[in-house]
């Protein structure tokens, strides 16, 4: 079994909502001078076959039109 | 004419899909989504809800059920399929229709009442309304933001695919160019985030979403 995660990110150039709430949120509570926060998710997974992962990540886990993703072994 | 209402774990408009197909004088039965045969349907509603409960992405899951690989299949053969709100999702994970639906701008739930401008050629496919007629349907989502990149979108719009917009000033999610709604190339498959389903008697308001089931069970003619 391969261990590894899987980051996927919103692409670049499209609005996160959620990375803009969090950015608003922070000088409330004395955290000034943060910006172009950006909310993605993290999978982790162990696989029989890792060198599937890619295919499992453009065909599942990511949408591939609107996220990116890294594939990291552990 | 019978329609096929799907019924996923976490859907939860399928219910009022029924009632409103048959209101336009057909039949109309659940399927369920371990059915893998849609054998005697004419028309295909996929309907609003939180399939698999959302894990992951909307519609990322709902996408690969068995009934999910039907009616991919009826589609490609021609028969009428429309997705409404979360059967959007899932159209639009199934590479059935173009873009992808993000979380609102404002990243809240929105549940309002809306008009549609209806968009696009004015015959030939699954929606035959004339444009620039106005309907008034509720949306009910967190995650509308009708999104895709730009040459998509102009592709799209060059092509006919955009079945409704938000009228002016009513867009309630941010999305792209105002869509609300987009057919595929062929034009029999149509999804839209607004709930025709919700809009079919006076009682509540509106009956202007029966135009929605009609023009889909009119395409199948």
């Amino acid at each position: 079994m391969a261990r590894a995660r899987v980051l996927i990110r919103p692409k670049e150039g499209i609005l996160d909502p959620q990375g803009k709430a969090v950015e608003r949120a922070l000088p409330a509570l004395g955290f000034e001078g943060v910006e172009h926060v950006r909310v993605g998710r993290m999978v982790e997974l162990e696989a029989d076959d890792p060198e599937r992962l890619p295919e499992l990540c453009e065909k599942l886990l990511a949408n591939p039109l609107i996220e990116d993703f890294e594939i990291e072994q552990l | 004419m019978i329609w096929g209402v799907l019924q996923f774990p976490g859907s939860c408009d399928e219910r009022d899909a029924l009632h409103a197909c048959e209101l336009t004088g057909g039949e109309a039965r659940l399927i369920w989504h371990e059915e893998r045969s849609l054998e005697g349907i004419d028309a295909v509603v996929v309907p609003g809800g939180f399939s698999y409960g959302d894990y992951l992405r909307a519609g990322a899951i709902a996408r690969f059920s068995p009934a999910m690989e039907a009616v991919a299949e009826f589609a490609a053969a021609g028969g009428p399929v429309l997705g409404i709100c979360n059967g959007f999702q899932v159209l639009c994970e199934a590479n059935l229709l173009p873009g992808a639906l993000l979380l609102n701008e404002s990243t809240r739930f929105t549940c309002r009442q809306v008009e549609l401008v209806a968009d696009g050629p004015e015959s030939g496919d699954i929606v035959r309304f004339q444009a620039r007629r106005r309907l008034s349907i509720p949306v009910k989502h967190g995650e509308g933001r009708y999104w895709a990149p730009e040459e998509v979108l102009d592709a799209v719009e060059a092509g006919g695919g955009v079945a409704f917009r938000y009228a002016p000033g009513q867009n309630p999610n941010g999305s792209a160019r105002d869509i609300a709604g987009v057919r595929n190339e062929a034009g029999n498959v149509l999804g839209l985030m607004p709930h025709p389903e919700h809009a079919v008697d006076p009682m509540t308001g509106s009956t202007d979403g029966l135009r929605v089931f009609e023009a889909v069970a009119g395409a199948r003619a």
